[in-house]
């Protein structure tokens, strides 16, 4: 969906809920807005898989997606938040040369919600690993736990968060695979936002998605497979 | 302090390092204020080292506070009556030392006001978690212990407390050294050897502070050690200290073995900038090599020298848990082995950390609490170790 | 003594209590019908936001009738689009008034997503 695309939906849901709200007090429509009111299940997993033949050495594009739809400030600075970021990698005894974007893995065994003391982080049954702040004390055990160094703490206070994204110092967070994204049909920000269509989002448990029928043909690898976390994403090319 | 100095100037003197260390806690909680207000951007702490200095003084006083308690074990599971007259005093450094400790953990949180959360919630798979219950069982287990001591009628049973406590101080330190070794994926850390390697550290680092003490205490009381207790005590340190040296040397040693941890070796060892300096000047030969010789030396040994030689070791003991928490997190974290990397999140590279003074503020404020806590209890109620004349053990 | 008492159980009385006298001047936004009871809301308006807080991030069940969200939509002050902005604001007018602390807002935002969104330039 283009970015007009997105403006418009947004345009008509607000203004369908005003209209509502004004109309027919009481009986408003819901259905409208996103989110369904069923948990979800885990029947779905869902994932991405990430083609390094179309990842392009020195775009941003996804990041700067993310970074927008999140409402991060995207400064690069040591204390500030990155929930994906793009790695150029090179083998040292063959001189190839990748470039990838890295974000949580969201693994079905995730080391930061072993550690976790409170079980603010934890994963929802269909996949996605995510930080609870209400219950975050901001220990950062998560941080140290992590083979990504997906996650970042937040050092400073917040403000002018998206609505759909709340984020607050002290806290620690990561990619959420847009999950108010996804909780409402759309997909994650920086799978919309490449232009080289190298990242593939979809349902792993689902036998006839794209992405189950691709990774059924084409080679793929996981980010540190020896480590046994059976990541989310995967990695074409590597 | 002269031979015997009035009672009037010591009572002064008293109340001068109490409000001394009121000031120095004080300074913490203003650090704790200002990093509760601003974030922890002001600290050096950053999205690459997660946890810094506050986090050296926490892990040092709660690992001493385990250790010092080493003395009393002697006494109570072991019947030695050199150690049992000394049992209260180490319980009393112990609370002082884990109190201080939890408090600079507890106030480095990113939402210390959310200490409920943690207490009200608790993740069975964590480690973290465990040790918050091993911590308050620990400080109640040990009160607990004091009173058995301290109360006549309670002493049949300080034999069963003093049993306890011993298997409970080394699960707690088995659990502070299971924070690094569950850590899969990173170099420094995830060894199992690094549990009994808390454990020998604590030997070590808990007699030295109770030597500190126990030299302050008796000079505060113009009571002279016995040259023969203070004897087997400096050689029983001088056992630990190279017992933990030992660890840290098997430590080191197996990583060096494997060919994909010999970066991250040469790094600590050779190349790092400060952490090879911290680790062979501050720790090995400051904090190992002179404290032995001051303890063995012939000719040396007494009492300035163990003391001398306490004070070096706790030295040390700062120097490595820099050396192991800062520097372990500065290596870059190697997220596809076998290739160079770079990226916006330091990826690649080593990541740079300058502490800042709230860090120091903090971790001196936790050291003052324990020493507050131990200069009035030592005031108020009798811990000055009761020897008697003759040592039949 | 007795004064010493007296001034405690002043103290203790609920400042609810004397609400007629002393209530809040609260922009309500839109106002109008709320989801639930008026009096209901004012009484359970936490449980509900915590509960429903707790299901929405660990079940993923967006039931936005009683979302933060929906709240801020329409009770957030035509003026500024904010719920926390002004004394007077629809969450803070109360709550500095009951001397309760909010922070909700510290990671939350106060705005309507329609009005953030024209302020980013999204």
């Amino acid at each position: 969906m283009s970015e007009i695309d997105l403006k418009r939906r947004n345009f008509f849901k607000t203004s369908l809920g005003a209209a509502a709200l004004t109309i027919a007090p009481g009986i408003l429509l819901f259905d409208v807005a996103h989110g369904k009111p069923e948990a979800v299940s885990s029947s779905v997993r869902w994932g991405m898989l990430i083609d390094t033949a179309n990842c392009r050495e020195g775009c941003n594009d996804c990041v700067t997606a993310c970074n927008k739809e999140n409402g991060l400030s995207g400064v690069n600075n040591t204390t500030n938040a990155q929930w994906i970021r793009k790695i150029e990698i090179k083998e040292v005894s063959t001189g190839r040369q990748v470039s990838l974007p890295m974000m949580c893995q969201h693994c079905e065994h995730p080391p930061c919600v072993d550690v976790c003391p409170t079980g603010a982080s934890f994963k929802r049954a269909d996949g996605i690993v995510l930080v609870d702040r209400h219950r975050c004390i901001g220990c950062r055990y998560c941080m140290m736990a992590c083979p990504y160094k997906a996650r970042s703490f937040v050092h400073e206070v917040v403000t002018d968060q998206n609505p759909d994204v709340p984020r607050g110092k002290g806290t620690v967070e990561s990619c959420s695979l847009c999950v108010h994204r996804i909780d409402a049909g759309l997909k994650p920000a920086c799978a919309e936002s490449c232009s080289n269509k190298a990242i593939l989002f979809g349902d792993l448990n689902d036998p006839n998605s794209e992405i189950s029928k691709k990774i059924r043909s084409v080679t793929s690898v996981q980010v540190r497979a020896d480590l046994g976390l059976n990541t989310g994403v995967r990695y074409q090319g590597l | 302090m002269s031979a015997h100095p009035p009672m009037y100037f010591k009572n002064r003197l008293y109340y001068v390092l109490l409000a001394a260390g009121g000031l120095v806690a004080l300074a913490g909680g203003y650090a704790v204020y200002m990093m509760e207000h601003h974030g922890h951007v002001i600290s050096g702490m950053n999205n690459q080292i997660v946890w810094g200095v506050p986090h050296v003084f926490a892990i040092f006083l709660i690992v001493a506070a385990s250790g010092v308690l080493n003395v009393a074990s002697i006494g109570s599971v072991f019947g030695k009556m050199l150690y049992k007259a000394r049992a209260p005093l180490a319980s009393l450094l112990s609370i002082a030392m884990l109190a201080g400790g939890l408090a600079v953990l507890m106030l480095d949180l990113g939402r210390p006001d959310r200490v409920l959360v943690a207490a009200t919630n608790i993740n069975l798979t964590s480690v973290f978690a465990w040790n918050v219950v091993l911590y308050s069982g620990m400080f109640s287990l040990v009160i607990l212990y004091l009173w058995t001591m301290m109360e006549r009628r309670m002493n049949p049973y300080t034999k069963p407390a003093g049993f306890a406590v011993f298997a409970w101080r080394f699960i707690l330190t088995t659990g502070t050294g299971l924070i690094f070794a569950f850590l899969t994926a990173r170099q420094a850390y995830g060894s199992a050897l690094l549990p009994p390697m808390f454990i020998v550290l604590s030997f070590a680092w808990g007699l030295a502070v109770f030597h500190l003490v126990q030299t302050v205490l008796y000079a505060w009381n113009d009571k002279q050690l016995d040259p023969l207790i203070s004897q087997r005590k400096k050689n029983l340190m001088g056992i630990f200290v190279i017992g933990s040296l030992y660890m840290v040397a098997m430590y080191h040693m197996t990583n060096l073995y494997f060919a994909q941890q010999k970066g991250f070796e040469r790094f600590i060892l050779i190349d790092g900038g400060v952490f090879p300096n911290l680790f062979w000047w501050g720790y090995v030969v400051l904090g190992n090599i002179v404290p032995l010789i001051l303890i063995y030396a012939p000719g040396l040994g007494k009492t300035r020298c163990v003391f001398a030689a306490s004070s070096l070791i706790v030295l040390g003991a700062f120097s490595l848990l820099y050396v192991f928490i800062i520097g372990g997190q500065a290596y870059p974290l190697n997220i596809f082995p076998g290739y160079e990397a770079s990226s916006s999140f330091a990826d690649g590279q080593i990541a740079s950390y300058s502490p800042t003074i709230y860090e120091f503020l903090l971790g001196f404020g936790g050291l003052a609490i324990a020493f507050i806590v131990t200069t009035i209890s030592v005031r108020v109620l009798n811990f000055m170790p009761q020897d008697k004349h003759y040592i039949t053990d | 003594m007795k004064r010493l008492a007296f001034l405690l159980l002043c103290l203790c009385f609920p400042l609810a209590w004397a609400g007629g006298t002393a209530a809040p001047k609260i922009d309500i936004g839109k106002g109008g019908q709320c989801v639930e009871e008026t009096q209901w809301m004012r009484k359970n308006h936490m449980n509900v936001l915590k509960h429903q807080r707790d299901e929405v991030v660990h079940k993923g069940t967006r039931e936005e009738k009683h979302s933060l969200k929906n709240c801020i939509e329409c009770h957030a002050s035509t003026k500024d689009n904010s719920v926390t902005a002004r004394a007077d604001s629809f969450c803070v007018a109360c709550h500095a008034n009951q001397a309760v602390k909010i922070d909700c807002f510290e990671c939350h935002s106060n705005k309507r997503k329609s009005a953030w969104m024209q302020g980013t330039g999204k």
